[in-house]
């Protein structure tokens, strides 16, 4: 039978996978991919708990997770775009004073 | 039957996760994403979280993975990534003991903690409230009562993130551009 830590181990499997790519990949499209699946994790973390309490407090904070990214992507990505305008086919490592 | 949903699904999510950190093409990362996300909508389903996972399928899978894959495709970054060098020495040695910090402290707390251990009881039923209410009158309830002003303040969030949007993909005045000049010969094939 499946029981809560089972997920939890998966998304502390996902959080990993995530983050160890934001660290090791220099695309900056594909850093963003990694920080979604990074959340990701965490909404599983949020709705295992939230079953597992009874409680639905925790769905609703993935509900507000979800707004977030968006809002997050949408913005970072236009700082994607934005960059690569001025500096095309630029890696995070080109990337090191905001002035862009 | 839950157990099977869960092994295939969580084979589905952590084969997607792999494939977005090794793809070289960032399009094949974005398909890999969608693998994940939709391997997340089952578990959310497994886990009697309804409304969720259909908002995962629609705003993630329908929305963000689209915009990720409108900004490749307008930027033209589809070209392979060579993988093979480690552009900061030592990197990826660190991000490997980073992350294996990470997963051995999640595991850690889970063994030590006393919530849901492997051979404690299964998870049973869908969450339920004093109403029987089902999972998305369950969340409206508490969304538009407990959450209201939490709710509100994500609309002021979306809009200003727009509004950032818009402001940032604009094109910079000629003004600015003749002041530029110089700069934008080093980077060739600028516009």
């Amino acid at each position: 039978m499946v029981t809560a830590s089972w997920y939890l181990i998966l998304a502390a499997g996902l959080f990993t996978i995530g983050a160890v790519g934001l660290l090791v990949r220099r695309n900056p499209l594909i850093m963003f991919m990694c920080v979604e699946l990074m959340l990701n994790a965490v909404n599983l973390t949020f709705i295992t708990f939230g079953r597992e309490l009874g409680d639905i407090g925790g769905q609703v904070s993935v509900f507000f997770v979800l707004v977030v990214a968006a809002a997050e992507v949408v913005v970072g990505l236009a700082i994607v775009v934005a960059i690569n305008r001025r500096r095309p086919q630029a890696t995070a490592d080109d990337l090191s004073v905001l002035r862009g | 039957m839950e157990t099977a949903v869960f092994i295939v699904c969580a084979a589905i999510v952590l084969a997607g996760a792999l494939g977005v950190v090794l793809a070289r093409n960032p399009v094949h990362a974005a398909l890999s994403l969608v693998g994940t996300l939709f391997g997340m909508a089952v578990l959310f389903l497994n886990l009697e979280a309804h409304f969720l996972a259909a908002v995962q399928i629609i705003v993630y899978a329908g929305a963000i993975v689209v915009l990720f894959l409108f900004v490749i495709m307008l930027l033209g970054v589809d070209r392979l990534e060579d993988l093979s060098v480690e552009p900061i020495t030592g990197q990826r040695v660190l991000a490997a003991i980073v992350g294996l910090g990470t997963f051995g402290l999640a595991v850690a707390f889970l063994v030590t903690s006393d919530i849901g251990l492997p051979g404690q009881e299964a998870l049973t039923g869908p969450i339920t409230d004093q109403y029987q209410y089902s999972n998305l009158r369950q969340i409206a309830d508490v969304l538009f009562t407990k959450y209201v002003y939490a709710f509100e303040a994500t609309a002021a969030l979306l809009t200003i993130s727009v509004v950032g949007a818009v402001v940032m993909s604009r094109r910079i005045a000629r003004a600015d551009q003749a002041q530029e000049a110089p700069e934008s010969q080093e980077a060739a094939g600028d516009d």
